[in-house]
């Protein structure tokens, strides 16, 4: 997992990536973990299969499940707002644990 | 309970709501909303408006419910319950057109992290507004 900024137009924008090790991909329960966590924050934040995108809002739970993320895919995250760093990086690591962390309560 | 938007789950199989209901519990959590119902006070397939009006009373949340439903009767049923409701609740139900398993599963998503009634419905009906 790496984590940092690029600059988009005048906007910094945080980043960061990691690879998808949970077997079977981003299926429903990992999906449905990485948008409710997506949504703790207030920055845009968005999910992508490379580094240039198509960025996809990673706090739409239809359609971060549409990207059909395969094992060992490569994922990105961007981050605009004042929590940019700390939600790309969150969602690093959630993926990273593989989804140990970061659900709900009962989740 | 109280602060995130209900779910309620209507079909005509009892099986499919419980089902349905029991991916939104396992996927999602325990901070929605949720309550199901369906077959025919007979036993058959079918809806009823009275397990409806049950349905919508446990799962009330003042943010608001959404019902999904998988067909016909299961809609008409549904309004038929909205209107038995007290009138100041009203406003606050919505019945949506979305697949009613995946519609349910994403809808608690977006309620479980408190987003508006208006939210929620979005997400549940965003499969078919494609």
């Amino acid at each position: 997992m790496t984590s940092g900024r690029i600059k988009v137009g005048s906007v910094l924008r945080a980043r960061s990536q990691v690879v998808l090790t949970h077997e079977g991909g981003l299926h429903a329960r990992p999906a449905i973990k990485l948008t409710q966590l997506a949504k703790r924050f207030d920055s845009a934040v968005w999910i992508a299969l490379a580094e240039r995108g198509p960025w996809i809002d990673a706090k739409s739970i239809a359609r971060v499940m549409a990207m059909k993320t395969p094992h060992m895919a490569t994922l990105y995250f961007a981050a605009e707002g004042e929590d940019a760093d700390e939600a790309t990086s969150a969602l690093a690591r959630l993926v990273e644990s593989d989804f140990a962390d970061g659900g709900d309560e009962g989740g | 309970m109280g602060k995130n938007v209900g779910i309620v789950i209507v079909s005509h199989s009892p099986d499919v709501a419980k089902g349905a209901a029991d991916m939104v519990r396992q996927m999602v959590g325990t901070n929605v909303p949720l309550a199901w119902c369906g077959g025919n006070p007979a036993g058959g397939l079918g809806t009823s408006v009275e397990a409806i009006v049950k349905a919508l009373e446990l799962a009330w949340s003042d943010a608001g419910v959404v019902i999904m439903v998988d067909m016909g009767g299961a809609e008409t049923n549904s309004e038929m319950a909205i209107e038995m409701m007290p009138e100041r609740r009203r406003p606050k139900i919505i019945v949506c057109n979305g697949p009613i398993v995946e519609g349910s599963v994403m809808a608690a998503t977006e309620s479980s992290s408190g987003a508006t009634l208006d939210r929620v419905r979005r997400a549940a009906e965003e499969l078919y507004s494609r």
